[in-house]
């Protein structure tokens, strides 16, 4: 267990250090001159070459490269280009709103798609499981922006129950005004529970069909012990894996559904870097997203060797 | 004369595998519906713009027209109304079918060309080689596909030595981006199952006897192990697509990767958004085609799925 731990331990660095190779080439080394790309065709020969002189791109990118790491090791971001603030003391309360938003999200969605997928699944081929496949292979086909349209059509701008748009004042926290958080936690779920109620139909199937199981039908346990002691469990390996996955998926719903929204979060100030060209901004929020994403596959995997007796006793 | 005949009828054999995964999952509950739904959504694409009774980005006067009525007595009705600025919703859902419909199929087609060649070769040649290549593959998988597309995007004006492809192929650079990071975050993922895949039909005695038979490693490759990969690959191909259609049209909401005027499914809903109490039609319509689009192309994987009788996959 402690070998495996180490491992991964050091695999998520590998990753890290990768992932921000990738986003310095694509953001500082594709481009050729960066000072081109961030002031894009509204350039002007002065303002060119002040921003040069004022990112140091007059040296080679190898070192900018490991400037910018030693900086971010220090948690120093760099500043942001259009605010002229530390990136840090931007993104802090960002990350905060959409933490609340991707973790309510999740807490609501997982259990709920795990217990409806193993109803789902002890009632294979009964109308009840149809009607949950179909609905959930819909939750899944539907892209965030088109669920959240809908949401907002019928809510808002039909019924008026909710409002539209998800705006938290500067200085205050979306938990002020939960009301507002309602739709963007729904379209998120959506997704996730589809995918993570599919999987788990899927292996609670497939569980009920093992010899193990068929044994404890046998010896006359009761039936919800045989699910709950004994398809359930070895149901769930597969599934933590599609959970670990759907969470780089819904770092990427995330940023979506705070555009639709309007909601202040990383993804929003992500897609405004985009527009304006922050090019440190940019860097910080894609390493931050990066970072998540390899940290809960990191936690995943922890929660699948601690379910897995052969990963968990072998090591 | 023989000789054409027999090549004639190897090459029909080919085609009739290639199309067998889909003919067998058109025989499943869930094919029976994703096949055709599809297969419309590619019609209307490649010949839409014959259907499309008004110019997709011409404005006119006749703006916020209602569904199935006409603006004046006597012109074509607008079976999906106008938007704010006069424009017909179907012409426009028409003309956006046939974007994103290229885009994402290009762009899959691609990565799983890529993640095939790269997945059957690391698990044909195993050891080693196959470890650090998927060590590669884990690696790009880390990160979020939407959030590369956005990168490359962002610096997208710069890129000047793309000005000359895509002026070859008569389109934006932003579409040969998009394309290139499809095929880029594809890849890896298309690797790890052919990998897989290639794994298990490596062990198969006709590929040993194949092996005995002194036969190069190029001919096992495509003539053993790739027709028998087969199924796994339309699933795969399948899948992709549905992925592709996702982002795509995620990009377009965001207002990257097309150009103002011109129609894109994704951008059609985010224009809408100030008109949405007083015309909910314009978001819907094209709300209601990538919904059907998506849910088509994931009936059409889980028949193929079903079909072929392989087990459900992760995502992404």
């Amino acid at each position: 267990m402690l070998r495996f731990l180490l491992v991964r331990f050091s695999l998520i660095f590998i990753t890290l250090a990768v992932v921000s190779l990738a986003i310095f080439g694509v953001t500082e080394v594709l481009p050729g001159d960066v000072a081109e790309a961030i002031l894009g065709k509204s350039r002007t020969p002065g303002a060119l070459e002040t921003l040069r002189e004022q990112m140091g791109l007059d040296r080679p990118a190898w070192q900018r490269y490991v400037e910018w790491i030693f900086g971010v090791l220090q948690g120093d971001l760099g500043n942001s280009l259009v605010q002229d603030r530390p990136v840090t003391e931007i993104l802090g309360s960002r990350l905060q709103n959409s933490l609340v938003l991707a973790v309510t999200a999740f807490l609501i969605s997982v259990p709920s798609a795990i217990l409806v997928g193993v109803w789902a699944g002890v009632r294979q081929g009964s109308n009840a499981d149809h009607t949950v496949s179909v609905i959930s292979l819909v939750a899944i086909s539907l892209p965030e922006f088109v669920t959240g349209f809908i949401l907002i059509v019928i809510f808002s701008s039909t019924l008026g129950w909710l409002p539209s748009s998800s705006l938290v004042m500067p200085g205050t926290s979306p938990l002020a005004r939960p009301v507002i958080l309602i739709m963007p936690i729904a379209t998120m779920t959506a997704v996730l529970f589809g995918y993570v109620m599919r999987m788990t139909r899927a292996n609670v199937i497939e569980a009920l069909n093992t010899n193990y199981v068929r044994t404890a039908i046998l010896k006359g346990l009761p039936r919800w012990q045989v699910i709950w002691r004994h398809a359930v469990p070895n149901a769930m390996l597969p599934t933590i894996a599609v959970i670990s996955i759907n969470v780089g998926w819904m770092l990427g719903g995330l940023i979506i559904v705070e555009s639709v929204f309007a909601y202040p979060g990383l993804g929003l100030s992500l897609i405004n870097a985009v527009n304006r060209r922050d090019l440190p901004m940019l860097q910080a929020i894609s390493l931050l997203i990066a970072a998540t994403y390899a940290i809960s596959n990191l936690l995943a995997d922890l929660a699948y060797a601690w379910l897995n007796p052969r990963i968990r006793i072998s090591s | 004369m023989i000789q054409n005949t027999s090549a004639a009828r190897s090459s029909f054999a080919q085609i009739s595998k290639v199309i067998n995964p889909l003919t067998s999952a058109f025989k499943t509950p869930a094919g029976r519906i994703g096949l055709p739904l599809v297969l419309l959504h590619v019609l209307l694409a490649a010949f839409g713009s014959f259907l499309a009774p008004y110019s997709p980005t011409d404005f006119s006067d006749a703006t916020y027209v209602k569904p199935f009525t006409s603006a004046v007595d006597g012109a074509i009705p607008h079976i999906l109304g106008t938007d704010q600025f006069g424009r017909d919703v179907f012409s426009r859902l028409l003309s956006g079918a046939r974007s994103i419909i290229l885009i994402s199929g290009i762009g899959s087609i691609l990565g799983v060309a890529l993640g095939t060649a790269i997945g059957m070769t690391s698990g044909y040649l195993g050891g080693k080689a196959d470890e650090i290549i998927m060590r590669i593959a884990d690696g790009l998988m880390s990160f979020p596909s939407l959030l590369l597309a956005l990168l490359v995007l962002s610096v997208s004006d710069s890129l000047v030595w793309l000005d000359g492809i895509s002026s070859t192929f008569a389109t934006r650079k932003e579409s040969i981006l998009v394309i290139g990071t499809m095929a880029i975050v594809h890849a890896p993922r298309v690797a790890r199952v052919l990998r897989s895949a290639t794994l298990t039909i490596k062990t198969q005695e006709y590929v040993d006897s194949a092996r005995l038979r002194g036969e190069s490693a190029y001919y096992i490759i495509f003539k053993e192990i790739l027709p028998n990969a087969l199924p796994v690959l339309a699933v795969e191909g399948s899948v992709r697509f549905s992925y592709a259609i996702l982002l795509a049209s995620s990009l377009g909401f965001l207002g990257l990767g097309v150009e103002p005027p011109s129609p894109d499914w994704g951008a059609m809903i985010s224009d809408s958004r100030s008109i949405l109490t007083r015309a909910p039609w314009v978001p819907l319509a094209p709300a209601a085609a990538v919904a059907s689009l998506v849910v088509g192309v994931n009936l059409l994987t889980e028949g193929i799925r079903d079909a072929q009788k392989l087990p459900t996959e992760l995502p992404e």
